[in-house]
């Protein structure tokens, strides 16, 4: 199912961190996913939205996203 | 003819505030677009908007200007602020007006869209 694949993923780029997917709208392929990981500590807000999409590109790219909603938090 | 790249990549430089979206202003066609447009005209910015959806390439081309893999992507002064979620929450904390008034200077809210030219 799209949202385990999507939370492994994670769980791997972001090892330790709190991990939540949810399937906003049921459909299987709308996603909102939160990441809380020491990772982004000091990082952009783009440059923590950017290693989520990096972590997920290859769901991103063959479509079991469609769309991808990111809220990303450091442990600072 | 300038190339699909050079042609965004002029967009990118030349506008203040480009915004590539699926979609029109008027009718975006997706959710994503949508709140992107949203928050940029609460933020009071010239909003230039861009359709990505005449052809795939437009994207290709902008995800490898841009490293960044998904619709939409706001940029102000030539640098990705970024997607949605981001330009959302800058929006909702007030940080996107303090941004684009900063980067901009004197300026008036409104829409207008550039089309690209595919060979």
């Amino acid at each position: 199912m799209a949202a385990n694949t999507i939370s492994a993923l994670l769980d791997h780029a972001f090892p330790g961190g709190e991990i939540g997917v949810e399937d906003r709208t049921g459909g299987g392929d709308h996603f909102q996913v939160t990441v809380t990981s020491e990772t982004f500590n000091g990082l952009s807000l783009i440059e923590q939205h950017k290693l989520v999409n990096a972590a997920l590109a290859v769901p991103l790219a063959d479509g079991t996203i469609h769309e991808l909603r990111i809220r990303t938090k450091g442990t600072a | 003819m300038s190339t699909l790249h050079e042609q965004i990549k002029e967009v990118i430089e030349t506008e203040p505030v480009a915004v590539f979206i699926k979609g029109t202003p008027e009718a975006p066609a997706c959710g994503n677009s949508m709140r992107a447009m949203q928050a940029l005209w609460q933020a009071g910015a010239p909003i230039v908007a861009i359709d990505v959806l005449p052809d795939p390439r437009i994207r290709q081309e902008l995800t490898a200007l841009s490293d960044w893999p998904t619709i939409p992507q706001v940029f102000v002064k030539g640098e990705l602020i970024g997607g949605a979620d981001i330009i959302e929450e800058l929006q909702a904390s007030g940080e996107l007006r303090t941004k684009i008034d900063e980067a901009l200077g004197e300026h008036t809210q409104s829409v207008r869209t550039v089309e690209l030219t595919l060979e």
